[in-house]
């Protein structure tokens, strides 16, 4: 049985909160006091929006707030999903280590679907070329050893949709 | 182009903007540049799409929504009416063309996580195709900082 998000299906966000993140969610207003700003849109206090914040990033709601970056426009030029069968009963302790990797941006455990799909491990490799993906592959590899029995690297060839996630107010 | 500064403001913020009443005096302060400076910069930058934006990154499963990854094999003479079908539905927000047998990859995300499993046997009704669901199962440490 797979699951696909909280599993008691409650909302942790009231109305409020969904006004907040539908202001905010394409980014911050860039002036001297950006809480007030977005507060005044909200149609709240300054005070209450930056209580809610906080709340909903200590809850983890909110994962971090901060400047975006675009891979891309940072000089990453070879971006791939990596893709690596590993022990299941390894997988826990080595996930780790590759997510800690600073190449690796995401590192997430997933379904395998066999046959067509014996993966059971993703994470999403950024290099400034595809020498430097090579390199880091490698070094994937390497840390994985003989737990992992075969892997694969997808490349996107074309961004098909981007909308980003967004909730409505 | 991003001098030494955009840098030092890139590198250091990509977490940990504060709730505050000034946060980019704050922050400015923390690394040696006046307000209007920190936010002049990045304006620049998200204008110039080196930033996508700069603000609050939310946590769809954390909201109490669904959310999972999923990959279909589409033969190639139907891939576009396919991509067509599956970016119609508004809960997919990511689809991506990969090099794979399994060649196209997307991101569905809903407002209740009951919403998922519907969504996915919707596309495999009206396309015929098999999608194969990948929901993570484990998250191993998040790295969102990227070296500018």
């Amino acid at each position: 049985m797979t699951t696909h998000g909280s599993t008691d299906g409650s909302s942790r966000v009231d109305a409020i909160d969904r006004r907040i993140i539908s202001a905010v969610q394409g980014g911050l207003p860039l002036v001297s006091r950006p809480y007030d700003a977005v507060a005044e849109e909200v149609g709240i206090s300054a005070v209450e929006l930056r209580h809610r914040l906080t709340r909903m990033h200590d809850e983890g709601i909110i994962r971090r707030i901060g400047a975006v970056p675009n891979h891309y426009a940072l000089g990453y030029r070879a971006n791939g999903m990596s893709v690596w069968d590993v022990d299941d009963a390894m997988v826990g302790v080595l996930g780790a280590q590759v997510g800690a990797l600073d190449f690796v941006s995401h590192c997430y455990r997933r379904p395998r679907h066999l046959p067509a799909w014996p993966y059971n491990l993703f994470a999403m490799v950024h290099g400034r070329s595809r020498d430097e993906l090579t390199e880091q592959l490698s070094e994937i590899e390497r840390l994985l050893g003989k737990a992992c029995r075969q892997h694969d690297v997808l490349f996107s060839t074309k961004i098909l949709k981007k909308t980003g996630l967004r909730i409505a107010a | 182009m991003l001098d030494e500064t955009d840098r030092r403001i890139v590198n250091a913020l990509q977490g940990g903007f504060p709730v505050v009443d000034r946060p980019f005096a704050a922050v400015g302060r923390e690394i040696g540049l006046d307000e209007q400076d920190l936010i002049e910069r990045l304006s620049r930058m998200v204008g110039e799409g080196i930033l996508s934006r700069f603000g609050p990154l939310f946590d769809a499963e954390a909201m109490g929504g669904g959310l999972t990854l999923a990959a279909m094999r589409v033969p190639a003479d139907r891939f576009d009416a396919v991509a067509d079908i599956v970016n119609e539905f508004p809960e997919v927000a990511h689809n991506y063309a990969r090099d794979h047998d399994l060649n196209m990859w997307f991101v569905v995300a809903t407002d209740r996580p009951e919403r998922v499993p519907e969504v996915l046997r919707e596309i495999e009704r009206l396309t015929h195709i098999k999608v194969y669901d990948m929901p993570k199962e484990e998250e191993y440490f998040l790295n969102l900082r990227l070296e500018a």
